[in-house]
């Protein structure tokens, strides 16, 4: 692939903390390569603003090999940037060519307040883990793995859905900021397995109030979520929490 | 658990908008069935409209029918406040938009939910005007028709004098339109809130979704075009 270099305009979200109102920054950075990171562009252009005596951008990063979850821009109108199935991480800026105007804003959605520029706080996620997300496990021997039998599609499905990481990409691209994608990872991943049975239902019914709690909006089957997760989460698993839902909420006892 | 708190989570919203969107694809299939006896007149120049009138006579005359008429209106009054709501409230839980919108990842139509049941409803109201309170309450413009002894209400009578102006016309075809893609995003996604989510399934309901959508729009966009154009009546 080509090496080249490139000179860019960046418009930046700028915010000083959750109390104040916001508004876009424009930035020139140049000579980027374009072998670099979309963050390490974020790392020149902070080092740049650090030169200048002014403040640097507060973003979320953390593993910065896709698979932690904590990087969250919203860029050019899409969580993560423009490629597919992709983390802002992992996004290259051969994505980008010289003279581009890039947009970059944080996370929207009134559950995940602006914390900084273009960190959020994401911690609903965790409140709705908290709520159910989890199995009980006694403490001892560790169980054989092998010893209990799992069907094999659940267990792929199961896996599938447990590949998400929790960035909130869904919500950031859903017009009604809902989590359900999120949700339905998490609750497709721990219904589709034996592990997950004993808490099944009050698990479905404790994590969608929770996610209500937290004022997410409700799922309208868009696939807008899907299109932008980056580890093309199904819009099949809300259709099954969905399910469970329903299943849960028919069969409670009281 | 009360019953209460399963039909006001978010999940609950929509299941409500499910079923009543299902109930209301139902109702059109048997509306659709029904208005679709004015083409007999196609087949035949001298039928006049009997077989749709003696149709549209049965579905009045009947307490059951009746009945789901009632069951009908609730129904679409729930489905058009719920919707309102739902569509008001997910727009409030982002209070600070963006400065780019992301439109690629979904269809407009299923992001315009709200604004196409407008439209509809907006059809609605004229089509009620037209059809429904002349035939129940007011039978303004409604002539007599006797066929075997029995008297009806003439409803093919009715459809020829009331599709004349072309601006009727077009906003029944509006509405049709309107209506083709809001079922064709609602079809399918009201069994996806309903659970269905087997693949065998999903790939079934969405064809078959987006087959009745334009079989459905179709067939009714062709009725006032049909009296208009005198192909029929």
């Amino acid at each position: 692939m080509e090496h080249y270099h490139m000179n860019l305009n960046l418009k930046v979200w700028r915010q000083k903390n959750s109390n104040t109102k916001g508004d876009f920054k424009t930035y020139q950075v140049k000579n980027i390569s374009s072998e670099m990171s979309f963050l390490e562009m974020f790392d020149v252009l902070n080092e740049q603003l650090i030169s200048e005596g002014e403040e640097p951008v507060a973003f979320d990063h953390d593993c910065r090999e896709g698979i932690c979850g904590m990087c969250s821009m919203y860029i050019n109108g899409k969580p993560h940037g423009p490629w597919q199935a992709n983390t802002t991480c992992q996004l290259h800026m051969r994505a980008f060519k010289d003279g581009d105007t890039i947009v970059v804003e944080p996370w929207r959605a009134n559950a995940f307040p602006v914390i900084k520029d273009l960190t959020v706080d994401r911690t609903s996620f965790d409140r709705i883990i908290q709520a159910g997300g989890y199995i009980s496990v006694n403490t001892g021997n560790a169980v054989d793995g092998n010893a209990l039998p799992i069907n094999k599609d659940n267990a792929d499905n199961s896996f599938a859905a447990a590949m998400c990481i929790g960035c909130g990409a869904c919500v950031a691209a859903c017009k009604n900021s809902s989590a359900m994608l999120f949700l339905s990872a998490k609750v497709s991943h721990l219904a589709l397995l034996p592990q997950g049975e004993p808490e099944r239902k009050t698990r479905v019914l404790n994590m969608v109030a929770q996610m209500d709690k937290e004022g997410f909006g409700a799922c309208t089957n868009t696939g807008a979520c899907e299109a932008t997760c980056p580890k093309e989460i199904s819009l099949t698993n809300i259709a099954r929490l969905n399910a469970e839902y329903l299943s849960a909420s028919l069969s409670a006892e009281k | 658990m009360t019953w209460k708190q399963v039909f006001t989570s978010s999940v609950g919203k929509k299941l409500v908008m499910g079923l009543t969107g299902i109930s209301l694809v139902l109702f059109l299939i048997v509306h659709a069935g029904i208005n679709a006896c004015v083409f007999a007149d196609l087949a035949d120049p001298n039928e006049n409209g009997e077989m749709f009138n003696k149709a549209a006579h049965f579905m009045g005359s009947t307490v059951l029918i009746r009945i789901m008429e009632i069951g009908l209106f609730a129904g679409i009054i729930l489905h058009i406040f719920q919707g309102y709501l739902l569509t008001l409230e997910n727009k409030q839980k982002r209070a600070v938009g963006y400065a780019v919108t992301y439109k690629d990842g979904s269809k407009w139509y299923s992001r315009s939910m709200g604004l196409l049941g407008t439209l509809i409803l907006i059809f609605l109201v004229l089509h009620l005007y037209h059809f429904w309170v002349s035939a129940r309450f007011t039978h303004e413009g409604l002539a007599p028709v006797t066929y075997n002894g029995v008297e009806m209400h003439n409803m093919f009578a009715l459809m020829q004098a009331t599709f004349t102006e072309w601006w009727i016309i077009g906003v029944y075809t509006a509405g049709c339109i309107s209506l083709a893609y809001h079922l064709a995003h609602g079809f399918q996604s009201a069994f996806r809130t309903l659970g269905v989510h087997n693949k065998r399934y999903t790939t079934l309901l969405t064809s078959v979704g987006y087959a009745y959508s334009i079989i459905i729009a179709l067939a009714f966009i062709l009725m006032p075009l049909s009296f208009k154009l005198g192909w029929i009546g």
